[in-house]
């Protein structure tokens, strides 16, 4: 997934419908929005994230997942067996991100790609109702998929790259 | 002045502000491991040593208190989980890169044994005992003529269950605080030092608790010398290491580590020990209390602190 910087204004809708999509309980969001402001005054420069799990290649969850609970999905998409997950939160120490949390009822949750609307060709919840098109969610591995031309005609920088997960959410600046 | 305001609304319950999952229920765990693999370690050593006669303490006596330990232990990790149910899907997958797989079957393995090996001292301890049935009997039998390479199984066993302790919290990269692979030895030294303080303590034996706090002065000096390179490895480290050198240094965690952690519970039993050894009467409780307290404190505050260092924000 691709988040353009630029065009994102912070309204949080990607995380409202994130929560109904998914049935989020009160309180926990698989994905949320970062405010960035940074500079010396007057010369200040604003700029928002939406952000969620970054589907990391080299996922340490998935490394630390005791039962498997954690793991890759074809595609590339970390995902959590909840039957399988004992709720030893070990992944949750283990993502630079912070994205994973609790469910109430026990077992680690996050941000899926709403992979029920992946497996039907639709996006993903968060992308189809940005109202500025900043999320732009594809293929990689296909070099002609919206998010494979985003990542090609423009600039971007990873989070946390130091952190050796190679993450697979890119905001272009 | 430049400034970066990094504000975010997301509020979630122990992610926020920041990471707070693991509580005091791992950090006594922690300690307890430790403290079991450091019991189960001398007692099997002193076993192959051929030393059985000379320690009687640590091969028999303290060793009922690695599976009380291991027992609780469990209870706390038990307690951690959310999703208790399900516990026993640690025990149908073998995860070789995940700590916490390897320590699960570790613990099973270790547990057990632990019990075993209590068992089959327990006439000796209580002369009047009497396992009832004929079976356990024959079992204790077959025990005791294996003694030798059970104790070789117990002490490479132990090793890992200690070094484990540490490697869990090593393996997280996210934490900075944790992610060095010193952790792992520091934690195996540290247990290992609890186990014999200890045993220390029960030891009725003048020759035998010479003999320990010898063995325990040399791990204090170890701990010391580890947690030395420990912190040289943060501050050459890269920025997210310094901040976590920060929480030590000056930072609200620094009066809990030195003071208690490396003043009461490592220099302090370690010269208390030294008098003693060299003729002064010290109360036999004094140094093993402290060493087991500043144990116990090390793991809390491991396991607090790290959960604080981060890459972002």
């Amino acid at each position: 997934m691709a988040i353009d910087t630029n065009k994102c204004v912070g309204c949080a809708d990607c995380v409202v419908a994130c929560q109904t999509e998914n049935n989020v309980p009160h309180g926990f969001s698989r994905d949320w929005i970062v405010e960035n402001v940074a500079g010396t005054y007057p010369n200040l420069n604003m700029n928002f994230r939406s952000e969620r799990c970054n589907h990391c290649d080299n996922a340490p969850c998935v490394r630390c997942c005791p039962t498997g609970a954690s793991h890759i999905a074809e595609g590339g998409i970390v995902l959590v067996t909840h039957d399988d997950c004992i709720g030893c939160s070990a992944c949750i120490e283990s993502c630079p991100y912070d994205a994973r949390y609790v469910h109430p009822d026990g077992y680690v949750d996050k941000c899926t790609f709403c992979i029920q609307r992946i497996d039907k060709g639709q996006n993903p919840a968060c992308v189809d109702v940005c109202p500025t098109h900043c999320l732009h969610f594809g293929d990689l591995d296909n070099p002609n998929s919206e998010v494979s031309l985003a990542l090609k005609n423009r600039k971007w920088y990873v989070l946390a790259p130091e952190a050796g997960t190679k993450p697979q959410l890119y905001f272009l600046t | 002045m430049k400034e970066e305001l990094i504000v975010s609304g997301r509020n979630i319950p122990g992610i926020d502000p920041y990471l707070n999952m693991w509580h005091w229920q791992i950090a006594l765990y922690l300690f307890l491991g430790g403290l079991a693999a450091g019991v189960i370690f001398f007692a099997a050593y002193f076993v192959v040593r051929g030393k059985e006669k000379e320690m009687p303490a640590a091969v028999k006596w303290a060793s009922i208190i690695a599976p009380a330990a291991l027992v609780i232990g469990l209870g706390a990790l038990f307690w951690d989980l959310n999703h208790k149910l399900y516990f026993w899907k640690l025990y149908t997958t073998i995860r070789f890169t995940s700590p916490m797989s390897w320590g699960a079957w570790t613990l099973m393995l270790i547990t057990p044994l632990s019990m075993v090996w209590v068992a089959s001292y327990m006439k000796e301890m209580f002369p009047k005992w009497d396992w009832k049935l004929g079976f356990l009997n024959s079992f204790e039998k077959w025990v005791i003529k294996n003694r030798i390479p059970f104790a070789w199984i117990m002490m490479i066993l132990s090793i890992i269950l200690g070094v484990y302790t540490g490697i869990l919290l090593s393996a997280f990269n996210a934490r900075p605080l944790w992610n060095t692979s010193i952790l792992g030895p520091l934690f195996l030294v540290s247990g290992f030092s609890t186990g014999l303080a200890a045993t220390m303590w029960i030891s009725r034996d003048e020759h035998e608790r010479k003999v320990l706090s010898r063995l325990d002065l040399i791990f204090i000096a170890v701990e010391l010398f580890l947690i030395i390179h420990l912190f040289m490895g943060f501050m050459a480290g890269t920025a997210v290491k310094l901040e976590a050198f920060k929480l030590f240094l000056g930072g609200p965690f620094t009066v809990s580590f030195w003071v208690f952690v490396v003043l009461l519970g490592l220099i302090l039993p370690g010269i208390l020990e030294i008098l003693e050894l060299s003729g002064y009467r010290v109360p036999r409780w004094v140094p093993a209390f402290l060493i087991l307290f500043g144990g116990l404190m090390f793991r809390f505050v491991m396991v607090e602190a790290g959960q604080i260092t981060r890459f972002l924000y």
